[in-house]
């Protein structure tokens, strides 16, 4: 029997289709062109991953598809080919799902903008590399869509490129990466030297033979180790944070798609694939697995300070990676990507939502400029409100289930773990309540907004005037709603550990957990106690938000430094930009450009030119077109010739 | 029998008072006179070794000399009388212009 062909090359390549028509020939086209080209290639790669979905079942999986060549260099090969497996199509389904419906939302969140073609040629390249980076069936290939998915980062983020701060935002975010991808790539070229192959079936064949490395750290800890730094970078774990929060430039569709809900997760789910490395090395999962942890608490703390609402929800999405990256780290993966899954949903959720709030009040982003919108946008707050119950974890919402398994792994492995994940859950569920209270509650703080000019110039709203903020049209609403279904019940598929299962296949068991004595218990404590954190938390912000809005003034007073330190995002931009920016564009000024450049190199190459001008100058003088001064020049010269014969004696 | 050497360093006067005059002198006439005199002292020169020699080849080589110096005389002198008439001077020093 021949296995059926799935044509999985397809999904990836109806979103390029789309961006490439929308790209050449959407300048000219009307909105309504560009929106049905970019709709409908989306869609259509969606309707694919949803057809592969219902065929799943009669597969052999892993399955792979085989496109095309691509390199072949002595023994070494890499194709165009794909990989689909468990993993792969729950990456699939997100991505398409996800993808699309921000693709709805963003046709009446950019209608008015100029570039409406652009954005949407973007977005939809966008799609093309990430489901290549999530169907590629080795290394390079994902790879491809790795940097891909960064290009067209880069590209979103810089999409209002006459606003000076999105410019530099995006090349933040691109450089940033750059460091990530290039420990990525020392791992890709360790793992090329010793296996001799990027291929993901023959790399891991090759490494499930070694016995984990619990001796000291080897090359597998390297390759993991090296592995990590990339995904640091792509998924903005510290050290490589930094560019997310600075990427809410970009339009607010695109901070949902690529900054919260997909792209940022490819960091998980790589680490994720390459899982048979990992567990090899318990040196390199521990390194995940702090990193995680520290990020998850570090960015939360930022969090609760910030007062622009796209940047809350930047660093909540920041710790929630760290989540992921400690559910990676303590070798629950399927844990980790489920909670990938849930929070593409609800972070999603929350960023279209706060789309809208923005919308809503005319380009505000500052909460302290908002307040009461209630009543103006119930829809809005309706969905806000789920995705917020759903990431504080409060039960029986999405990010409950996938926090809580989280959790749970993460105390078997040790409480430490558990103990900071469950106060970042504290924390979460506090910043979380507070910017919905500070949005929603209250008064209305901001301007009656009527002058168009009001809000981020390239955003304008100009088809409509803003008397009072207003609530979105449905092409934004019914997204909301569908991601909002999905944040309500989303979870429900992680209940009797059915997403784990499903995820077995792929993650196996090789090195079984020893399951702690009277787990069922412990297990149903911890989740009490998580829950509990959860309502705390917002417990806390419905005191200091909305029956005291005068305590958080006299809190930060109190805790005057600390508060100046979490407002300044603990002074982390400051401190890379002395240390590692400033030396480097000092040592740039003062060694390469001053002191290489132009005094050896272009020094060299004037002097060499003066010199030449110099000696011309005195040799030309005998050129003087004097016809005695050349008789002159041929007698002595002569003379001299006679005078050396004469001294050689020749003829003697 | 005068010695080679006596044939040659005169030679070797005539040609160097030659060079003399023509690098120091501005008449041009005087020019062209030193020209001569180096002509001549290579004439002398190649007389000299042919009659050394008992060899034809030199005397034959001065009479092409003194062909050559007497069309260069020729046309030398008209173009002096030339230069002269539309210049007025002889002095090489004010006749550094092929055009007027």
């Amino acid at each position: 029997m021949t296995p059926p062909n799935l044509s999985l090359w397809l999904i990836p390549v109806l979103p390029l289709a789309g961006a490439a028509i929308n790209g050449f020939f959407g300048k000219k086209a009307s909105r309504t062109a560009v929106t049905t080209v970019a709709l409908v290639f989306c869609g259509a790669a969606f309707a694919w991953a949803l057809t592969v979905a219902f065929r799943f079942s009669s597969l052999t999986l892993p399955y792979q598809e085989y496109l095309a060549h691509w390199i072949r260099s002595g023994s070494f090969s890499a194709d165009f080919a794909f990989y689909l497996d468990q993993l792969s199509l729950v990456m699939l389904l997100v991505v398409t799902g996800v993808g699309f419906l921000i693709h709805i939302y963003s046709v009446g969140y950019m209608w008015d903008d100029p570039s409406y073609y652009r954005f949407f040629c973007y977005l939809n390249l966008f799609m093309f590399f990430m489901l290549t980076l999530v169907l590629a069936n080795n290394y390079l290939l994902m790879f491809i869509g790795w940097e891909g998915v960064g290009l067209a980062s880069y590209l979103l983020i810089g999409f209002w490129f006459t606003k000076d701060s999105a410019a530099s935002a995006g090349k933040k975010a691109f450089i940033v990466n750059r460091i990530g991808d290039f420990g990525f790539l020392i791992g890709l070229f360790l793992i090329i030297q010793h296996f001799g192959s990027l291929n993901f079936t023959e790399v891991f064949e090759k490494v499930r033979p070694f016995a984990p490395e619990t001796g000291g750290a080897g090359l597998l800890t390297a390759i993991g180790i090296l592995l990590m730094v990339g995904a640091c970078g792509k998924s903005a774990q510290i050290p490589l944070y930094v560019w997310l929060p600075d990427a809410m430039e970009g339009p607010t569709p695109v901070s949902a798609l690529i900054h919260a809900a997909t792209m940022v997760t490819a960091g998980v789910y790589m680490v994720a694939r390459s899982h048979v490395i990992f567990e090899r090395s318990p040196i390199a999962l521990t390194v995940v697995a702090i990193i995680g942890t520290l990020t998850a608490l570090f960015a939360a703390t930022i969090g609760i300070a910030q007062t622009d609402i796209k940047k809350v929800l930047a660093y909540s999405t920041v710790s929630q990676l760290g989540y992921m990256f400690l559910a990676c780290g303590v070798g629950a993966f399927s844990a980790g990507i489920f909670h990938l899954m849930t929070h593409a949903f609800f972070k999603g959720l929350l960023f279209l939502a706060a789309g809208s709030v923005i919308h809503a009040v005319g380009g505000e982003q500052d909460m302290r400029q908002m307040g009461g919108l209630r009543s103006y946008i119930p829809w809005t707050f309706l969905t806000m409100l789920i995705a917020t119950l759903a990431i504080s974890g409060i039960p029986p919402l999405a990010g409950f289930w996938s926090k809580d398994e989280i959790l749970w792994k993460a105390y078997q492995a040790n409480w430490v773990y558990w103990l900071i994940g469950a106060i970042t859950a504290l924390i979460t569920s506090f910043y979380m309540f507070r910017l919905l209270f500070m949005t929603f509650f209250g008064d209305y703080r901001g301007i009656q907004v009527d002058d168009h000019g009001k809000g981020h110039a390239a955003h304008g709203h100009s088809g409509h005037g803003h008397g009072e903020p207003h609530e979105s049209p449905m092409v934004m609403l019914i997204p909301l709603m569908i991601l909002a279904f999905l944040s309500l019940v989303g979870g429900l598929v992680g209940i009797h550990n059915g997403f784990e299962h499903f995820l077995d296949p792929v993650f196996g068991h090789e090195f079984p957990k020893s399951v702690t004595e009277g787990s069922g218990g412990t297990e149903l404590l911890l989740m009490c106690i998580s829950v509990l954190f959860a309502v705390a938390g917002a417990v806390l912000a419905y005191v200091l938000y909305v029956t005291k809005p005068y305590l958080p003034q006299r809190i930060a007073d109190r805790l005057n430094g600390f508060y100046t330190a979490v407002l300044n995002k603990y002074y982390v931009d400051e401190l890379y930009a002395k240390i590692f920016v400033k030396p480097l564009v000092e040592g740039s000024t003062e060694i390469l450009w001053q002191g290489i450049d132009r005094k050896v190199i272009d020094d060299s190459v004037n002097n060499a030119a003066d010199g030449a001008r110099q000696v011309s100058d005195e040799v030309r003088h005998m050129q003087s077109g004097n016809l005695r001064s050349y008789a002159g020049w041929i007698a002595a010269g002569a003379a001299v010739v006679i005078a050396y014969m004469l001294w050689q004696g020749v003829g003697r | 029998m005068v010695p080679l050497s006596y044939y040659l360093v005169l030679s070797g006067i005539l040609f160097a008072c030659g060079v003399t005059g023509f690098l120091i002198k501005r008449n041009i006439i005087t020019i062209f006179m030193s020209i001569e005199l180096m002509l001549n002292g290579v004439n002398l020169s190649f007389v000299a070794f042919a009659a050394h020699w008992h060899e034809l080849a030199g005397q034959i080589f001065v009479f092409f000399v003194m062909v050559v110096a007497a069309a260069e005389a020729t046309v030398g002198l008209a173009i002096i009388i030339s230069v002269y008439r539309t210049r007025e001077t002889l002095n090489v020093d004010q006749v550094n212009l092929l055009k007027l």
